[in-house]
């Protein structure tokens, strides 16, 4: 009877608790033209990324807060709060991000400076090529 | 400790009570091996309340929807394939040990006074234990689960005055799709299985009622259950599940193709425990049909039911019940007979296993050529979707995976994409501006499009249509082969991510001759995007054929 047992849980354990294997799919995207981005203030973008739902590979809209330092160096923030996932916005006058929900600031390069937030803005990877923006997948959280 | 603790479940809730009354009820002395099958035929029940419970975890109940997440599960999950093949032959497992379990019953006599309700108990579960077949057969939703329950639901229509109301019940009025489905699974999985709980909880009452039933001339002092009993229960499981785990292990449970309604060469079939309902029907035609479907099955369950009406005699021998044996030997020929006629009769399956290990996993976008990925890129870049959304709506133009036949042609597309007004008078649509490559490329990627594939193909990865738009504007087809288009000078390049890598080919476009001694293919030079696209494009082509 235990070794029925442990034959039917240990596969079920498995099964419900292994990720599915990873498809392939591709990361990059072509998200935005660099040019029409202002130059030293955050701006929210939208792009179509695909994105592998369990069964299916659903092309979604994607958004990112991109910071143009300049022509070459560009950052691309993941939209949500490091916090509990909340859209947060850019703040002009006080030159911040700030989170609606528990009030978490980040500076404009994505640090915290108050608030419940653990850790950083989450970043994407970012490429670019002459002046299209592309994005990746998330980078690694520090 | 321990006593304490159980010192307060049995003063609070009576559980060990329950439990020593459960297992040291009075059996006969003749109680045996025989009689382990019931406990096995409940083992089953559980098993595939686990199984089942485990799979609809990753299952989505919807038509389409349901194929793919079955394929995700077998293909994708760890241990997917193990509990679907566990559920799969669970169930055949379970039929053939609750029909053992009605022929050890039937044979000892076991149904007779005052045990009729008990038997017939069991053949209501026998019955719920064919429609959880019936009804499981349609889940996966491929051509074969399809097609076998449209024949399913013809045969119910057939059926004297109740037919056409059956049909509608099963939503099977038309055609089998989402009403169908949707009952299907809701009887397959919310009703039918707390029913047979229910039942099996009345049939095990019954049987506890008035006992085991003892052999004939038994009138050696009455044991208990428990240990013995319960220990040769035990092995009967035990036996029973390491087969079903050898199969679910072994025996790969197949997934066809999508289920096609439009699919005209597809042999319908049924589940094999069905097939010689299937025989039986080809010997009636015409009007006499429903005899063969309807008539003779239900005349045989109405027969199962009473038969401990029919005879009433009192209880003898194993030995001496010839006429019993005879009833069981003959109905066990004309099942093996009717049986092994339907399959002699049904032609090899040309049907692809599309889970099959080795089988590629393809997505959409992997069926196309490069020439049609490359209308894709265009379809993109000239914004086609503005103005033909897909996903059924109509905009500013039609739906294009739903074109007339006549426009469904590159001869009549490519001028109109040329002058949409001068083929369509009144069109609205601005000309393309591509050249006749282009336009080809563009028209052939169209002409793919149908309503169940097209989400797919449209969701197709950039670094695809970019590497396969590369393959095209560089004429690698002039020399290579993909799904057997292009010349044959340099090797096909199908499947190429099986045996070569990234580094591989991008050293080999940098310099061919360093990878491929003698290769007679000039170096490229791409830029950075551009190699990423192609290496990643030609490392997922699937195999050939594929």
């Amino acid at each position: 009877m235990t070794a029925i047992g442990a034959a039917l849980a240990a596969p079920a354990a498995v099964y419900l608790l292994f990720p599915p294997k990873v498809r392939k799919e591709g990361q990059w995207v072509d998200a935005a033209d660099l040019t029409a981005l202002p130059t030293g203030k955050p701006e929210e973008i939208s792009f179509q990324r695909t994105r592998v739902d369990g069964w299916k590979v659903t092309s979604e809209k994607a958004t990112a807060w991109v910071l143009k330092k300049s022509d070459s160096d560009v950052v691309a923030f993941a939209p949500q709060c490091t916090h509990l996932g909340c859209a947060y916005h850019w703040d002009d006058p006080s030159h911040t991000f700030i989170c609606p929900c528990h009030t978490s600031a980040f500076s404009i390069d994505g640090k915290v400076l108050s608030g419940p937030a653990p850790r950083p803005l989450d970043r994407y990877e970012v490429k670019v090529d002459g002046s299209r923006l592309q994005i990746g997948p998330m980078e690694p959280h520090v | 400790m321990y006593k304490n603790i159980v010192e307060w479940l049995e003063n609070r809730t009576g559980i060990e009570t329950a439990i020593k009354n459960f297992l040291y009820e009075d059996i006969p002395a003749s109680s045996g091996w025989h009689q382990v099958i019931g406990s096995m035929a409940v083992f089953f029940f559980i098993i595939q309340v686990f199984t089942g419970g485990l799979l609809a975890f990753n299952y989505a109940p919807t038509p389409g929807e349901a194929y793919n997440s079955v394929k995700y599960i077998m293909t994708e999950l760890t241990g997917g394939s193990l509990i679907r093949g566990l559920h799969h032959w669970g169930a055949s497992m379970m039929l053939i040990i609750v029909v053992l379990h009605m022929l050890q019953v039937f044979l000892y006599g076991a149904y007779k006074k005052p045990r009729e309700a008990t038997w017939m108990m069991g053949v209501v579960l026998l019955l719920v234990t064919l429609a959880f077949g019936l009804t499981g057969y349609l889940l996966p939703w491929d051509n074969r689960a399809y097609w076998g329950t449209v024949v399913t639901t013809q045969i119910a229509g057939q059926a004297p005055i109740a037919g056409q109301y059956l049909t509608r019940l099963l939503g099977g009025e038309g055609s089998v799709g989402n009403v169908t489905f949707s009952r299907f699974y809701a009887l397959h999985t919310v009703l039918l299985p707390p029913l047979t709980m229910i039942l099996i909880g009345i049939h095990i009452f019954l049987v506890r009622k008035h006992g085991v039933t003892p052999a004939v001339g038994d009138d050696k002092p009455r044991r208990k259950f428990f240990p013995e009993q319960v220990f040769k229960d035990t092995v009967g499981v035990a036996f029973a599940f390491i087969i079903l785990f050898l199969m679910a292990v072994f025996a790969h449970v197949p997934l066809g193709r999508l289920a096609d309604p439009t699919d005209t060469n597809f042999i319908p079939r049924p589940e094999w425990y069905f097939l010689f309902l299937f025989q039986t029907l080809k010997f009636f035609k015409g009007p006499l049909e429903a005899i063969g479907s309807v008539v003779l099955p239900g005349v045989a369950v109405l027969t199962l039911f009473l038969i401990p009406f029919i005879d009433r005699g009192p209880l003898v021998r194993l030995g001496k019940r010839t006429f019993a044996f005879a009833f069981a030997g003959l109905a066990l020929i004309a099942w093996t007979g009717l049986t092994t006629a339907a399959i002699m009769t049904t032609p090899k399956t040309t049907e692809a296993d599309e889970t099959a290990p080795g089988a590629e996993s393809l997505q959409a976008w992997q069926t196309l050529s490069p020439n049609e990925l490359q209308g894709l890129g265009y379809f993109r870049s000239q914004n086609c979707k503005a103005c033909h959304p897909g996903a059924g709506k109509t905009g500013i133009g039609p739906d294009l995976t739903k074109m007339i036949p006549a426009h469904r042609d590159a001869a009549w597309m490519i001028p109109h994409f040329k002058n949409p007004a001068q083929v369509v008078p009144g069109s609205s649509m601005p000309p393309v501006q591509l050249d006749d490559a282009g336009l080809n490329a563009l028209s052939a990627f169209v002409l793919k499009l149908t309503p169940q594939n097209e989400q797919g193909l449209l969701a197709a990865p950039d670094f695809a249509v970019q590497g396969a738009t590369l393959y095209q504007t560089k004429h690698c087809d002039a020399c290579h082969q993909i799904q057997g288009v292009g010349k044959k000078v340099g090797p096909p390049l199908d499947n190429i991510g099986a045996h070569r890598d990234r580094t591989w080919l991008e050293k080999h476009f940098v310099d061919p001759r360093s990878m491929s001694p003698g290769s007679m293919m000039p170096p490229y030079k791409f830029t950075p995007p551009e190699m990423d696209a192609i290496c990643k494009y030609l490392l997922q082509l699937p195999k050939a054929g594929g």
